[in-house]
């Protein structure tokens, strides 16, 4: 049943597992094989440590909120809880844990650095916090509760009050009307750095005549470089255009009744078409799998609801987009699952990663449905090799899940290497197409945002019919379409400005590359997107998400530039940064430097 | 509850197989067979005439009067200073202007606490999903609109308690109606969160008056739940006084206990325009505002698009002529409709708004089951060559009822529809 490929792979994989007998004994121990010292130390501390200090998080959270150990990761606590639970006192509890550990354990790094450091770097730390434990356990005075307790004491007393206050609402003696718990935990205010990053430059924006102090924002994922290609465009397109009003082919009533929710066949063919220029015309797309969505975060939530189940998982390729957190989790109730990608990898995803994220997932008890990539990476900005993607499919194949590939950047690649779309992949296979599923949209490519594109690509019939259905809930407004069928069938122009567009990004990211580099600061190697992924580790301190959220504030609030940090990526190792660089201009680019300077000589170097 | 419909070897969700989306149901069968074979006076004079789509094509030319003269704003030619903030516009507050405009000045709207979704689908499911949790339930006054099955139901896991409302005091919603669904649900362990109306009402063509307006907001205070009014055809009733908003009741009352209400509206109908998806939600609370708000980077609709409605919708002299000329030409329809069943021998019920009326074909049905309203209705629909949508696809609990929508089509293809319905009603009688 299994294709030979896959089975020749999975030997491959047979030996992979046996050369590193470390994986039995700990889980994520063979990372710090390969990787330099000094910070895998740490990150073994983080991980380590939770599992031994609050030995409650099960009791805390409940029978089925019990967090598995992986989503202990500091990085993900803080999402577990925000859909999950709506009081916010466990997730202080369980940090609080990891921060004690690393005061703790910090003034080992220099013991620990020296010879046989997986050893020490575990080991010792871990037998001295447990100590510590056990010591202050015995010297509390015995009436007081025993320390170990008092975390997840103070919760257990928390949780209960919590929900009974809204049983309370419910049953009206306040009055207040109360919302479903869903809306409840989005109504909250926005907790994460990525959110108030943003809602800050919405308050303070930068502009260089009316508010030179201004707020910068390098926290939007948005094209501002090649805006005014399209707008030559309209203004020499759109005079005569008169929307079909009148004595043309389609005229009011064929765009202002109801049109087919999941878009204008015009459009689905335009839009193929666009696709397959995109791609490099490696590929070629059939209009009839194009359902078009308003915009591609409703795609994805709608692919979402086609191939999972509420409590279901998918796995998430980490650092991934801060948006998928909201996107699909909110209404849907799929849970994500990062596969850690690391700095020593450049940050590409490993299918050993993928393979022991799944089988800890499975142990306990998630339903894994697919694997969501994001190919070119976001926020890392590197693209997914051929080979990764044949490895990709053959895992899902062998255990059967979906497979969601986010390419809404695939126009935006400015690197030498080549961008290789999953369709393509599937197209050479030309078997079992349907676990595949491609999200694009026209909000990065063609820059227009606020005309709401996206698109639903995807090989399977049932999926199809479905989404198409849900369309109804996040249709494209078809006088929109109408205007972007006459702007995407001009081949020429679009040609031109996909060849522009790119040229302009690569010039955009050089400059700014540069400008880091000369500051002290180095960049991940990235082929594509937006944006670049910063390593500011070396300036952060203490060197974790505290650290890093620090430094994040003083960009902040100093610096006034607004930057992604890596924990809101749900990124493994702290003091990484996504800096999207495509909304300035170039003569923009000495004043974030100048800014982003004054942080950096504000932070002392730790080492 | 779920189909397995032909699975392919990796497995999809539950709301991707099941049958929640409900349009295997007459409702949408009618579409199809209209799909078929569709009416055309030249090219297909025996084909079938498409009575049970909602749409409101009697004003296009005023509208397309307008883009015309205005085509500027329309695409943003020669100036396209605008466009670069519409390419980039994501403002999830959606164009405040959009609103107010279309609603007369009786009750006042905060532009604050409008969201924009794209379409009334849209804003019905979003409400649904920040009111509700799964297994819960709304309240909805039958008939009802059958695409609430659908949109209320199917992604968020919301039931829908009908409840129930007959001829005898013209399908007006009681305290006792509400009252018996509610128990009903408590009896069955389901906690009821809100009750959805929409006024005027779908399918009926009929306003509730405002003593039952007054009714059902005191009995959502009285249960602590929430109030969604879909007011989409509000500009649609054929005179101005005869419609009064949930928001003129919590107006009279200081805002007394309105943070349990929320209106939901769209220029679909009122203004034609559905294929432009704009949808709004009016919310008195902060938290549904906020959460709503939140939700609706799922359906947001193209900036360009909010930029000409905005235009269109400042421009007091049009709106205002627009809605009067609407007003009367759909009194005008349906008065024209309202004869010509008349002197076929059928009685509606009295509407005074929308786009559609109420028949009452029970005397045809042999005996008063859903079974033999659905052979009527497959017979008016493969026989009569008419899609009207039967009473129980709308959940009407009384058999032989149909929605007839009369605003979709030209005043002469109305005529021919009445003509083979009196043709029709004849043969019976002959019989």
């Amino acid at each position: 049943m299994k294709p030979i490929s896959a089975k020749h792979r999975k030997d491959r994989k047979g030996i992979s597992v046996f050369t590193q007998p470390g994986k039995r004994f700990q889980t994520e121990s063979h990372l710090c094989l390969a990787s330099p010292a000094k910070q895998n130390h740490h990150l073994k501390l983080h991980e380590t440590t939770p599992s031994l200090a609050t030995s409650k998080p099960s009791v805390l959270c409940g029978q089925s909120l019990s967090p598995p150990p992986g989503r202990l990761l500091r990085r993900d606590t803080q999402a577990t809880h925000m859909t999950r639970n709506p009081s916010p006192e466990p997730k202080e509890s369980t940090r609080n844990p990891t921060r004690t550990g690393m005061r703790l354990i910090v003034p080992l790094q220099g013991v620990v650095q020296g010879r046989g450091g997986l050893i020490l770097g575990s080991l010792i730390p871990c037998a001295l916090f447990y100590f510590l434990q056990f010591y202050l356990k015995r010297h509390r005075s015995p009436p007081s509760n025993p320390p170990s307790q008092s975390p997840s004491a103070a919760n257990l007393s928390e949780l209960p009050r919590s929900s009974s206050r809204a049983n309370l609402l419910a049953r009206g003696s306040t009055g207040r009307a109360n919302l479903s718990a869903r809306a409840t935990s989005i109504a909250k205010p926005n907790d994460s750095p990525y959110y108030i990053g943003l809602d800050r430059v919405r308050e303070d924006p930068y502009d260089e005549i009316d508010n030179p102090d201004g707020i910068i924002q390098l926290g939007l994922s948005e094209n501002r470089l090649s805006l005014d290609l399209i707008e030559d465009w309209v203004s020499q397109n759109l005079t005569d255009l008169k929307l079909g009003v009148g004595s043309q082919a389609l005229g009011l009533s064929g765009i202002a009744t109801y049109q087919p929710m999941d878009g204008l066949m015009e459009f689905k063919v335009a839009m193929a078409d666009f696709m397959t220029e995109v791609m490099g015309r490696t590929v070629s797309f059939d209009p009839s799998r194009v359902v078009l969505t308003s915009g591609a975060t409703p795609a994805l939530e709608i692919l979402s609801f086609c191939l999972a189940d509420q409590g279901n998982a998918f796995l998430v390729p980490a650092p991934y987009y801060p948006g998928f957190d909201r996107d699909i989790r909110w209404r849907t109730g799929v849970e994500l699952i990062p596969v850690h990608c690391r700095s020593c990898d450049n940050f590409t995803l490993s299918i050993t990663a993928l393979e022991q994220t799944f089988n800890q997932a499975k142990k306990r008890g998630h339903k894994v449905r697919g694997i969501l990539i994001s190919n070119p990476s976001n926020p890392v900005g590197n693209l997914l090799n051929r080979d990764t993607l044949y490895d990709l499919l053959d895992f899902a194949r062998e255990r059967n899940i979906h497979i969601i590939s986010d390419e809404i950047f695939a126009g935006s690649t400015y690197g030498n290497e080549e961008f290789v779309s999953m369709s393509e992949i599937v197209d050479a296979e030309d078997a079992d197409k349907d676990r595949v599923h491609i999200i694009y949209g026209l909000s990065k490519d063609l820059s227009i945002p606020g005309f709401r594109v996206g698109v639903i690509y995807s090989y399977n019939e049932n999926v199809l019919a479905a989404s198409r259905k849900l369309t109804r809930f996040s249709s494209v407004s078809s006088l929109t379409q109408q205007i972007l069928v006459s702007m995407l069938s001009d081949k020429r122009f679009i040609q031109e400005y996909i060849k522009t567009n790119r040229q302009r990004i690569r010039t955009m990211c050089d400059l700014f590359v540069a400008g880091l580099r000369e500051l002290g600061v180095e960049c991940t190697k990235s082929s594509g997107g937006l944006y670049c992924w910063v390593d500011m580790s070396r300036l952060i301190s203490p060197y974790n998400e505290k650290g890093e959220l620090d430094l994040w504030d003083k960009l902040l609030n100093i610096g006034k530039i607004n930057v992604t940090p890596g924990s809101a990526c749900h990124c493994i190792e702290p003091g990484w940064f996504r800096f999207c660089f495509t909304t300035l201009n170039e003569k923009e680019i000495p004043v974030v430097m100048e800014r982003i300077q004054k942080v950096v000589e504000s932070c002392k170097p730790s080492v | 509850m779920a189909i397995q419909i032909d699975q392919p070897s990796v497995s999809l969700s539950r709301v991707a197989v099941s049958d929640t989306h409900g349009e295997d149901s007459p409702y949408f069968a009618g579409w199809k067979a209209y799909d078929e074979n569709p009416y055309h006076e030249l090219t297909n004079p025996s084909g079938v005439i498409q009575m049970g789509l909602a749409e409101n094509q009697v004003s296009f030319d005023l509208l397309e009067q307008y883009l015309e003269k205005h085509s500027d704003g329309a695409t943003n030619s020669g100036r396209t200073s605008g466009f670069r903030e519409n390419a980039l516009f994501q403002d999830y507050h959606g164009n405040g202007k959009l609103y107010g405009t279309n609603k007369r000045g009786r009750a006042k709207f905060n532009p604050e606490s409008i969201v924009i979704t794209a379409g009334a689908t849209a804003a019905n499911e979003l409400l649904t999903f920040i009111l509700a949790d799964p297994g819960d339930a709304l309240l909805v006054p039958t008939p009802y609109y059958p695409g609430f099955d659908r949109d209320l139901r199917w992604r968020t896991g919301v039931n829908i308690v009908p409840v129930h409302c007959d001829s005898s005091n013209n399908f007006e919603i009681t305290p006792q109606a509400l009252e018996s669904a509610y128990n009903e649900a408590e009896s069955n362990n389901i906690r009821v969160r809100g009750i959805l109306i929409t006024n005027p009402s779908n399918p009926l063509g009929a306003t509730i008056r405002r003593t039952i307006l007054e009714n059902i907001l005191d009995f959502a205070t009285r249960k602590n739940i929430h109030l969604v009014s879909d007011e989409i055809y509000s500009g649609s009733a054929f005179s101005s006084d005869e419609f009064v908003s949930i928001a003129e009741i919590l107006e009279t009352r200081n805002y007394k206990d309105s943070e349990r209400v929320h209106i939901v509206y769209s220029l679909s109908k009122d203004l034609g325009l559905p294929g432009f998806r704009v949808g709004t939600i009016y919310s008195y609370n902060d938290r549904v505002v906020t959460t709503a708000r939140r939700m609706s980077s799922f359906t947001l609709i193209s900036s360009q698009t909010q930029q000409l409605l905005a235009s269109m919708l400042s421009d007091k002299q049009f709106t205002g002529s627009y809605i009067r000329t609407n007003r009367e030409r759909l009194r005008k329809r349906y008065e024209l409709i309202i004869d010509g069943l008349g002197k076929a021998g059928i009685r509606c019920l009295k509407g005074n708004a929308g786009l559609f009326c109420w028949m009452d074909l029970s005397t045809l049905l042999e005996e008063p089951t859903k079974e033999q309203e659905l052979c009527l209705w497959k017979l008016m629909l493969h026989e009569v060559k008419l899609n009207i949508s039967p009473g129980s696809s709308c959940h009407c609990s009384e058999p032989g009822w149909f929605r007839v929508c009369f605003a979709n089509m030209s005043e002469k293809t109305l005529e021919v529809a009445l003509r083979r319905i009196h043709d029709f009603m004849e043969r019976r009688k002959a019989h």
